[in-house]
């Protein structure tokens, strides 16, 4: 939306992931039930979106008028930066909720056999891809919003207080990717390097799907992990390989995407 | 003849350096003195034609690969020809990479090298009879100039032959590339990036001449990724990993982009810098990553930014007393 290309958003997820491991553990310490665990884990996931607001108005805005160059640029110093916070905090070895992800057992679907927490996980995707479409596209942030990623010119001189938009559309961007990583955290575990390697693949979803297009990185998401699963049950060996080939194969036939929208 | 000076002065230290310096320090000059080959490359194609490749670890790491598959594969040990190898496997790489790339700009491009450089990660990676995998490849001592130095006991000879071996390299590379800048062609790369609707207008061909400024800086990365390799004696995937190509554009910038030896300087206080904090505390990125941060937003000219400023406010005080 912003027409900023974020490599940090691995490292948000990594932070999101993080804190919300910590945020289960320190629930179950105090004693509440295993079924509740969900709760501080959308909390905390939601909770650390807040540094979103921190790095949009200490870092970002001042490069709005750069060059792209320079605000990617500005995103990898956000990588290196966040990946040895993660380091101090947490230290080196993988964090992972234990034994959680089967508090709400397992259940047979069409022929296999899949945790509850999947399903959970796989709803509340929908859920917020259904919201988001709906805050973009019916209510009156969302059109400023989009005004604003057309024209930002435009919407300035229509009224629009470009300074608040930018920093909600940040926040609301970074409070999503650690609530994505909250909610991964009980199928894996916590690395740090997690968010360094996410980002490649955050990365394959937006080209694939289109830039600046919902609907092409929900569409993206999907092909990058029905290719993946299926990569790794037939060729182990080129699974990634295989998604970085289709990644060049729709820029170089599709540089906007399958969904992106040609710029005049 | 003035503008020699500082070069000239830089050259003169770099020789003198394994005679005064101790060992240690000296060997953090070899790591230099490659990134310094790599960033003269890329600096051509970031600086003079104004296109930021996030996949440039690609092509250090098909020079590194090189240079170990031909000395502990196929037995062949001489450094010009692996250098030459190096060379030529990254001229051929590039050239179909670079025919895709050079048709977007920008963000695109940034991306689409980024693409790049991961298919050859996990090449690398996960065809591990071929490469090593994670663990990587041995690089076996090379021979320079023909000449059989394996009964040198390592610290010498890195600091004795090898060292100047490289210098000669660096030397070389940074006069070739002083002259590719300073030739018509260089000067068509800079009105591309200035203005490259005006610069079509004019006859040139913007396509091509980009073309085959990453196909230099292709080869110039190949080459200085084969020399990272003998100081460690082992090469790995994480040198063509995406973050390394951050690395190589982050010493680019720390130096001065617009500068002809800035990248240089760049790596040349990234690598000690790097060192010195790594031995008071682990968090180099910390550290690191805001230091980027502030030249991105304060000094996006750089190291070289900063003193040309400094030069040009004392040449205004001059003027005016």
């Amino acid at each position: 939306m912003q027409k900023i290309f974020n490599l940090a958003c691995g490292s948000f997820y990594a932070l999101g992931a993080y804190v919300g491991v910590s945020a289960v553990q320190a629930f179950t310490a105090a004693g509440g039930p295993p079924w509740l665990f969900v709760v501080p884990l959308v909390v905390a996931g939601l909770g650390v979106g807040v540094v979103g607001v921190v790095v949009e108005r200490g870092l970002l805005r001042y490069v709005y008028e750069r060059d792209e160059t320079f605000q990617l640029l500005l995103t990898f110093a956000l990588v290196l930066m966040l990946e040895d916070v993660i380091r101090m905090v947490w230290g080196t070895s993988p964090r992972s909720t234990s034994g959680l992800y089967l508090a709400y057992g397992q259940v047979r679907l069409l022929g296999a056999t899949v945790p509850v927490y999947n399903l959970i996980v796989v709803a509340a995707s929908l859920v917020i891809a259904l919201s988001i479409g709906w805050l973009l596209t019916r209510t009156a942030f969302g059109r400023i919003m989009r005004a604003t990623a057309d024209n930002r010119q435009m919407a300035e001189a229509l009224g629009v207080d470009l300074r608040r938009v930018y920093a909600r559309v940040f926040t609301l961007g970074t409070a999503l990717g650690t609530l994505g990583g909250a909610l991964v955290i009980p199928a894996t575990a916590a690395m740090s390097e997690m968010g360094i390697e996410l980002i490649v693949e955050a990365f394959a979803v937006v080209v694939i799907g289109g830039l600046g297009s919902m609907r092409g990185a929900f569409v993206g998401a999907l092909v990058v992990g029905i290719l993946r699963a299926v990569a790794i049950s037939v060729f182990p060996e080129i699974e990634m390989l295989l998604i970085y080939l289709i990644v060049i194969a729709v820029l170089v036939l599709r540089p906007h995407g399958l969904f992106g929208a040609v710029p005049a | 003849m003035r503008r020699l000076v500082g070069p000239g002065l830089a050259l003169a230290a770099i020789l003198l350096v394994p005679l005064v310096a101790p060992p240690y320090q000296t060997l953090l000059m070899l790591p230099f003195m490659a990134y310094a080959v790599i960033l003269l490359g890329l600096n051509l194609l970031f600086g003079y034609t104004g296109l930021l490749s996030f996949g440039h670890a690609l092509f250090i790491g098909i020079g590194a690969y090189t240079g170990a598959f031909l000395t502990s594969r196929f037995g062949l040990r001489s450094l010009e020809a692996i250098l030459v190898m190096s060379a030529a496997l990254g001229a051929l790489v590039a050239a179909p990479v670079a025919a895709l790339c050079v048709r977007y700009v920008k963000i695109y491009f940034g991306m689409l090298t980024l693409a790049f450089g991961m298919v050859f990660y996990t090449f690398v990676l996960k065809f591990y009879r071929l490469t090593g995998g994670d663990e990587g490849m041995p690089f076996l001592r090379p021979l320079l100039l023909g000449r059989d130095l394996s009964a040198m006991p390592k610290t010498e000879y890195l600091v004795g032959p090898y060292y100047y071996y490289c210098v000669a390299v660096l030397v070389i590379a940074t006069l070739c590339m002083w002259r590719i800048v300073h030739s018509p062609f260089g000067l068509c790369l800079r009105t591309i990036r200035d203005n490259p609707l005006k610069a079509a207008a004019l006859g040139i061909s913007v396509p091509r001449y980009r073309w085959c400024a990453f196909m230099i800086s292709a080869v110039y990365a190949a080459v200085g990724g084969a020399l990272l390799g003998p100081p460690t004696g082992n090469v790995d995937p994480t040198l063509a990993y995406w973050t390394h190509s951050g690395n190589i554009v982050f010493m680019t910038l720390l130096g001065g982009f617009t500068h002809f030896f800035g990248p240089l300087l760049g790596a040349f206080v990234f690598i000690y810098l790097q060192d010195l904090v790594m031995s008071v505390v682990p968090y180099w990125r910390l550290i690191f990553g805001a230091l980027l941060a502030v030249i991105v937003i304060f000094a996006p000219g750089g190291l070289m930014g900063l003193l040309a400023s400094r030069r040009r406010e004392r040449a205004t005080l001059a003027s005016g007393a």
